[in-house]
């Protein structure tokens, strides 16, 4: 048998003290959101819609142009070179900081962050005046005929400036985090130094390492100011896919800067969704 | 990017400091590798990093001083540096605020598309800056998706001084929100809950109890999102329209450096150098104040 339902409302749950209105939650969410949408999300979606407003064909005759191949080339061959070193580079230098005292420690780190502090087209200026024709190595390396502004060496050392600190400051904090005993473990245990590093540290620090890879590597693909300074702007040979976009943008064709920023606008949603992954993975782990 | 320590590092540090013999000496650390990397990491940095800027400051040494003065302090040097620091600053004063909003809303609140919002904020350092500067100049121009709207009304949001502030809010907002978004995750709730018990409402207590807690935080954000914008170049070489009124401090150097005027280049990168070491000396003495405010 149904008995009646009471007709007298519930009084209404009163709000926690330490909540919101929830009109005002619903305010601050909408600004938030729109102010996202309007500066973050509406930029990236016109990319697309530019690139494909006059529809296939301009686009894929942007996309396969020789020089826009080349750039592709170059822009992943400066990759290439550039994140491995800085990993080296990273793990090298978080070793030492994170697993070891010494004097010089707190200034060793602010050098590494310099990278972060100095303009991109400074650091550019500072290879151009190092290797450049009338830079403090210039005469000596044009009587070796060693070429390196204006050519590939100076976009690898441009490049390796501005993303230096990217991997090392990922991984000196969760260094410092884990501290040293697994490992002193592991060489009690008769593990020699390199299979500690390699089966204990590295694995500990995997997701953060991974993190600042990609990082690294969209920084490297995607630098524009200090590689102008010392890449000459030679289509097909110092073009990489940031200029190129430039380069396209200056004879002002409507489609084809915003088809080769597509490339690029790819990669930073997949470095974007690797990110994701990468958090969940390490979420998930711990 | 920033120095966000780990919870375990207060912990670590301890704990080296206190072994430490009484004499002051170093403890010698049971693991292998420390001279090796340690050597490693010094001549890899000075390659990379000191080699280059020693290289600056020798050639900056053998100019003359009186030339290098001139040319760092011309009137179009002047305005480079007035708009640089004006309309990085007004930057980072918008990315202060609608960054702590957003860091907010996403800590605080469940609503569907968090997740995507907050991947959203990640865009500014995944995407290249060129691309930035590209698509905002379109968006903002005039038949561009918003352009078409402001530009009737007068608002020039392209190849004006406002698009140099527009690209610089865009490169530096995801340095405000992720500065604050893990200050605020480990937010002591029982502080607000004391203030709610004490009778204030919820506008008190975020004016007087959460807003000076995370005034540091907010502060490092901003200085972070400010040295950001001063040496963007990227995006503002395609939204300024290259005009004489929306030439900043980087863009001023490297048109020198194409008329290869290396003097008048070198003369804004010193100053523009001299900017971003005073501005990482702040940084650190604002980080080494807020860091007090999160310890019990």
């Amino acid at each position: 048998m149904n008995l009646p339902h009471p007709t007298t409302p519930r009084p209404p749950v009163p709000r926690l003290p330490t909540r919101e209105n929830p009109a005002m939650k619903w305010l601050l969410i909408a600004v938030g959101g729109v102010f996202a949408i309007v500066f973050l999300l509406l930029p990236i979606v016109n990319v697309f819609a530019q690139a494909f407003a006059l529809g296939w064909g301009p686009y894929w005759k942007a996309i396969t142009d020789p020089d826009t191949g080349s750039a592709i080339k170059l822009t992943f061959l400066v990759a290439a070179v550039t994140v491995p070193l800085n990993v080296v580079f990273g793990l090298a230098a978080s070793w030492a900081i994170a697993k070891f005292n010494f004097r010089g420690k707190a200034m060793l780190l602010t050098f590494i962050d310099l990278p972060f502090s100095i303009s991109p087209v400074v650091a550019g200026l500072m290879f151009v005046l190092l290797f450049g024709a009338n830079g403090l190595l210039g005469d000596w390396l044009a009587a070796h005929h060693v070429k390196i502004i204006f050519a590939l060496p100076g976009i690898v050392l441009a490049t390796i400036f501005v993303t230096f600190p990217y991997v090392a400051r990922e991984l000196i904090p969760i260094m410092e985090a884990q501290g040293t005993e697994q490992e002193e473990a592991a060489l009690t245990l008769g593990a020699s130094g390199w299979q500690t590093f390699w089966r204990v540290t590295v694995p500990s620090v995997k997701w953060g390492l991974l993190y600042g890879i990609i990082l690294c590597n969209a920084r490297a693909m995607g630098e524009f100011g200090a590689v102008e300074v010392v890449s000459g702007h030679i289509a097909g040979q110092t073009d990489t896919l940031p200029l190129r976009v430039d380069k396209l943008y200056n004879e002002f064709d409507p489609v084809a800067p915003f088809a080769v920023a597509t490339l690029l606008a790819v990669l930073a949603l997949a470095t974007l969704c690797v990110k994701l992954f990468l958090e969940w993975k390490s979420r998930d782990e711990a | 990017m920033t120095r966000s320590a780990g919870p375990g590092v207060e912990e670590a540090v301890a704990w080296t400091q206190e072994d430490r013999p009484p004499d002051g000496g170093q403890r010698h650390s049971p693991l292998p590798g420390g001279k090796l990397t340690l050597g490693f990491t010094v001549f890899y940095l000075s390659v990379i990093v000191l080699l280059p800027i020693a290289a600056l400051l020798l050639r900056a040494c053998r100019l003359s001083w009186t030339e290098l003065w001139e040319l760092a302090t011309n009137e179009r040097a002047l305005a480079a540096y007035e708009l640089s620091l004006g309309a990085s600053l007004i930057a980072a004063l918008i990315n202060a605020a609608f960054g702590s909003l957003l860091a907010w809303v996403l800590v605080r609140y469940t609503f569907p598309g968090r997740r995507l919002l907050d991947s959203l904020i990640d865009f500014p350092f995944a995407l290249p800056t060129a691309v930035a500067g590209l698509t905002l100049a379109n968006v903002f121009s005039e038949h561009g998706w918003l352009g078409r709207f402001l530009v009737p009304m007068g608002i020039q949001g392209a190849f004006s001084r406002l698009g140099v502030v527009i690209a610089l809010t865009f490169v530096g907002l995801p340095f405000s929100v992720r500065t604050l978004q893990p200050i605020l995750e480990d937010l002591d709730r029982s502080v607000e809950e004391a203030a709610a018990c004490l009778g204030a409402g919820r506008f008190r207590t975020f004016v007087s109890v959460i807003g000076p807690t995370l005034f540091p935080t907010i502060l490092t954000g901003f200085g972070l999102s400010f040295a950001r914008a001063l040496g963007e170049y990227g995006s503002i070489k395609f939204i300024s329209g290259n005009l004489p009124q929306t030439e900043i401090a980087p863009v001023l150097m490297v048109v020198r450096l194409d008329q290869y005027d290396y003097t008048g280049a070198i003369a804004v990168a010193l100053v523009l150098m001299l900017f971003s070491f005073a501005l990482l000396f702040a940084l650190n003495w604002t980080q080494a104040w807020a860091s007090k405010f999160q310890k019990p």
